[in-house]
């Protein structure tokens, strides 16, 4: 399974989004999976890596929470978390994901 | 260099009706740097515009200023702030456009929100965050309640500076 974590250090809420991922992997028994951890610096970077804001979280290359026809850009996400937005993905919408691929990554 | 208990920068800028506004004028001003695109800034909109309704019939007037360039970040466009009054997300709230990013520098504003209180006389009496959490409403924007209830009272307040919290301002190159 591989896990992606794009950011941009220009939102605050990278820090925080990185410990939750951890946190909801070490709950599933993932902590030997490994986080790919990148920052996107520029706005050539971002439309390369299709990069529509942070922090974007991958599972085998799928976000967890796809986005809405968003465009590239050095910009902070706009999640929603308990009905309400929020700068961080929901943590159900990342365990569900990390769920899938362990379990798609189990049936390989 | 917009200190604390100094005189704030005038100015006066356009709203989305074409009004112009700017501090002064009223008991208490609060200045909110905001924008349509940035988490955090949507996540304490309601509890500042709750704020603005709370304090009116107290002189409070509450301004709303867009410094954000919309060519890097479209959903902060006249036209998207527009749309957003429109909506009525306002409530009778001036939702100003900073164009040409004067004004937020002249403020060093650093984020989006990040929030100044003036007095009558125009000095910042505080500035900073709206609460200590963005994530909950039940905060109300406290920071900001507690300093204009000082200042209302003709006192200092005794938080007069939080750190803000929130997306970085995005400056024209």
């Amino acid at each position: 399974m591989d896990v992606e974590f794009l950011f941009w250090d220009g939102c605050p809420s990278y820090e925080r989004a990185l410990a939750d991922l951890r946190a909801e992997m070490a709950g599933l028994g993932l902590e030997e999976a490994e986080v790919m951890v990148r920052e996107i610096r520029t706005q050539d970077e971002a439309e390369q890596a299709e990069f529509v804001g942070s922090p974007t979280i991958r599972v085998d290359g799928n976000d967890v929470d796809p986005p809405n026809h968003e465009p590239a850009g050095l910009t902070c996400r706009i999640y929603m978390r308990d009905g309400r937005v929020s700068p961080l993905p929901d943590p159900e919408t990342v365990r569900e994901a990390l769920r899938a691929g362990a379990a798609n990554a189990g049936a390989r | 260099m917009t200190a604390l208990n100094e005189t704030a920068p005038d100015f006066s800028l356009p709203a989305t009706d074409a009004t112009m506004h700017g501090p002064g004028g009223s008991a208490a001003t609060v200045i909110v740097f905001t924008c349509n695109h940035c988490p955090y800034a949507i996540a304490w909109h309601e509890r500042l515009i709750d704020l603005a309704r709370d304090y009116a019939d107290r002189d409070v007037r509450v301004l709303a200023v867009n410094p954000n360039d919309a060519d890097s970040h479209p959903r902060d466009s006249f036209e998207a702030m527009t749309a957003r009054v429109a909506n009525g997300e306002f409530d009778g709230t001036p939702y100003l456009r900073d164009e040409s990013q004067e004004v937020a520098r002249a403020y060093e504003a650093q984020t989006t929100p990040h929030v100044f209180v003036l007095d009558r006389d125009r000095v910042v009496r505080y500035r900073g965050a709206p609460d200590g959490d963005y994530d909950d409403p039940n905060e109300r924007a406290g920071f900001v309640r507690d300093a204009l209830d000082s200042v209302l009272a003709g006192e200092e307040p005794k938080s007069a500076e939080t750190p803000p919290v929130g997306c970085s301002i995005k400056w024209k190159p």
